[in-house]
């Protein structure tokens, strides 16, 4: 056999053929995709049941011991008192914002210094010298053992938790915002002074909105750390807070108040980290989606 | 000499030394003699990593000359002046800012009322064709697109003197003719003078009223050629005539040189 083969009816037909499967392809793989994600729900789901479950039943079944170690159904229990009749230092809800408040506001003194403070020394070289070696030394104090000094220096009330929110947001805070000040594009600074920015402009308009994914990521961490720090003040002393209901609950033997708080405690974090990724959503809209998160 | 009659650019033993990170030093650029007329279009070839980019730096004033002096219009330069246009290698365009925001932004910094900025931002983004994209963001753009949103940021400062540092070395090569043809129609009414840096030396004949060809590093000026041809030029069609060949046979005989230095320089490095 040798020559071009005669168009036959098939090799005619095959590029139809083709534009008819296309629409059924991707309808099939948009429905593998579906397929999968359903997969990973239901094994998520099934996972925290298998946990919660044989927790519940080693418990009750006194392979492990419930009086230290609790179980789901009692933790819940002890929620649903707490929200239904209050807790021993008033309403549930009360405790909740007053340790928000603590880290929330402990959060913003420690997000604004440490931006402040890490942009001025990353364009201010002679500020980074000078400065450097002290805010290193600082760095490496174990800052957690501050917190029993705030309680001396500021009592029980709110301003002790604040300041020991703040030491623990300010470190990442600073050396992200140093990081992303020192890394800006060297040709975005150029271009912007050729264009005519003054220093000043320079800073505002070039490098606080480049430096601004490095700090985003410290926000992230760092909420956290000022969950932290308001907990462990309220619990070295406190009038309220989920602190201090976890002192209290350890205090009178109750595993499962001190688990309740560490789960409201959770729920609160992930609420906060979802408020920080919509509003960074907002932040970023001018960053191509396909790349950073 | 009076400011007026001055030429727009003036080197004159110029020279730049870097103090390296290990703490040598490294001679970019030495003895600089250069002139510039004012509305003359200069493009500087040379072999790469010569320091033809230092030369631009040194005329923006983003970089001080170590010896000799430089002189925009007559005057010393001391630090960015507001004469100076300067197109980079790279995109430098903010990446957090729209199509728009980035024209607006050098009348902004230099105190022009927002109205106004926006509408004579308006107005070249209208001559480089991107009026459709104001709102959008950089990274939705193409490098083409990005170049011309550079060009108008650039333009609409009304720059006396304009530098580009190989500005369409990162395009494909048929965005590259059309951005050079685009770039002669902008400049046509401008007046201004420029400075165009490329390894390029089609690209240079085909821009340029003047090439000068610059030595293997440390660079200084070897040779500067009077390109004759008639404008206005199209890109694509002067490349084909008879003069465009004899003039690059020319330059490339000097040029060709400092290129064979450098290569076996390069070739000693790795060995």
């Amino acid at each position: 056999m040798s020559g071009v083969p005669p168009m036959s009816p098939e090799v005619l037909s095959s590029p139809v053929a083709d534009t008819v499967k296309t629409p059924d392809r991707a309808h099939t793989r948009a429905r593998a995709a579906r397929r999968r994600r359903a997969v990973v729900a239901a094994v998520r789901v099934l996972l925290l049941v298998v946990v919660l479950g044989l927790w519940e039943a080693l418990s009750r079944a006194e392979v492990i011991d419930p009086f230290n170690f609790s179980m789901p159904s009692q933790i819940w229990d002890q929620i649903w008192t707490w929200i239904t009749h209050g807790t021993a230092l008033g309403s549930l809800g009360e405790q909740i914002w007053y340790t928000l408040h603590e880290a929330l506001l402990g959060w913003v003194f420690g997000v604004v210094a440490g931006v402040v403070l890490g942009i001025a020394l990353g364009r201010i070289a002679l500020l980074a010298d000078v400065l450097g070696p002290y805010i290193k030394v600082l760095n490496s104090i174990p800052r957690i053992v501050l917190a029993p000094i705030f309680v001396i220096w500021f009592g029980l009330g709110p301003a002790s938790k604040v300041a020991s929110a703040v030491v623990l947001v300010f470190f990442p805070v600073f050396f992200n915002a140093f990081q992303g000040a020192r890394e800006v594009d060297r040709n975005l600074v150029a271009n912007a002074r050729i264009l005519g920015a003054s220093d000043r402009r320079v800073t505002l308009q070039v490098v606080i909105p480049s430096a601004t994914s490095w700090i985003f990521t410290s926000l992230h961490v760092s909420f956290g750390f000022a969950l932290i720090g308001a907990i462990v003040g309220e619990y070295i002393g406190a009038t309220k807070g989920i602190g201090l209901l976890v002192a209290q609950s350890q205090g009178t033997f109750n595993a499962g108040g001190v688990y309740a708080a560490m789960v409201i405690l959770a729920a609160v974090a992930l609420v906060a980290e979802g408020l920080l990724t919509f509003a960074e959503r907002r932040v970023f809209r001018w960053k191509p989606a396909d790349s950073g998160h | 000499m009076s400011a007026d009659t001055s030429p727009a650019i003036e080197l004159r033993g110029a020279g730049k030394i870097f103090k390296t990170p290990s703490g040598g030093l490294h001679t970019a650029v030495r003895d600089l003699d250069l002139t510039v007329g004012r509305g003359e279009f200069v493009a500087v070839v040379g072999p790469t990593g010569c320091g033809k980019s230092t030369t631009l730096t040194l005329v923006s004033g983003l970089e001080e000359p170590t010896e000799g002096e430089v002189l925009v219009a007559g005057e010393p330069v001391r630090g960015v002046g507001d004469k100076v246009g300067f197109v980079f290698q790279q995109d430098a365009t903010f990446p957090w800012r729209t199509v728009l925001s980035n024209v607006v932004a050098g009348p902004r910094f230099r105190g022009v009322p927002k109205a106004e900025a926006k509408e004579k931002a308006r107005a070249w983004l209208a001559r480089v064709g991107l009026t459709a994209f104001e709102d959008r963001y950089p990274h939705q753009l193409s490098g083409g697109q990005r170049k011309r949103v550079a060009l108008a940021a650039t333009f609409v400062n009304d720059p006396e003197i304009l530098l580009m540092d190989e500005p369409f070395s990162a395009l494909d090569v048929q965005t590259r003719a059309l951005m050079s043809d685009e770039l002669m129609e902008l400049w046509a009414g401008t007046g201004a003078s420029v400075v165009f840096v490329t390894h390029d030396l089609e690209e240079s004949i085909a821009l340029a009223d003047k090439v000068v060809v610059m030595t293997a590093g440390p660079a200084t000026v070897k040779q500067v050629f009077d390109i004759g041809l008639p404008r206005p030029r199209k890109v694509e069609e002067v490349r084909l005539e008879p003069q465009f060949v004899e003039i690059y046979r020319e330059i490339w005989e000097s040029l060709g040189e400092e290129v064979r230095i450098t290569r076996e320089r390069g070739a000693a490095h790795v060995a």
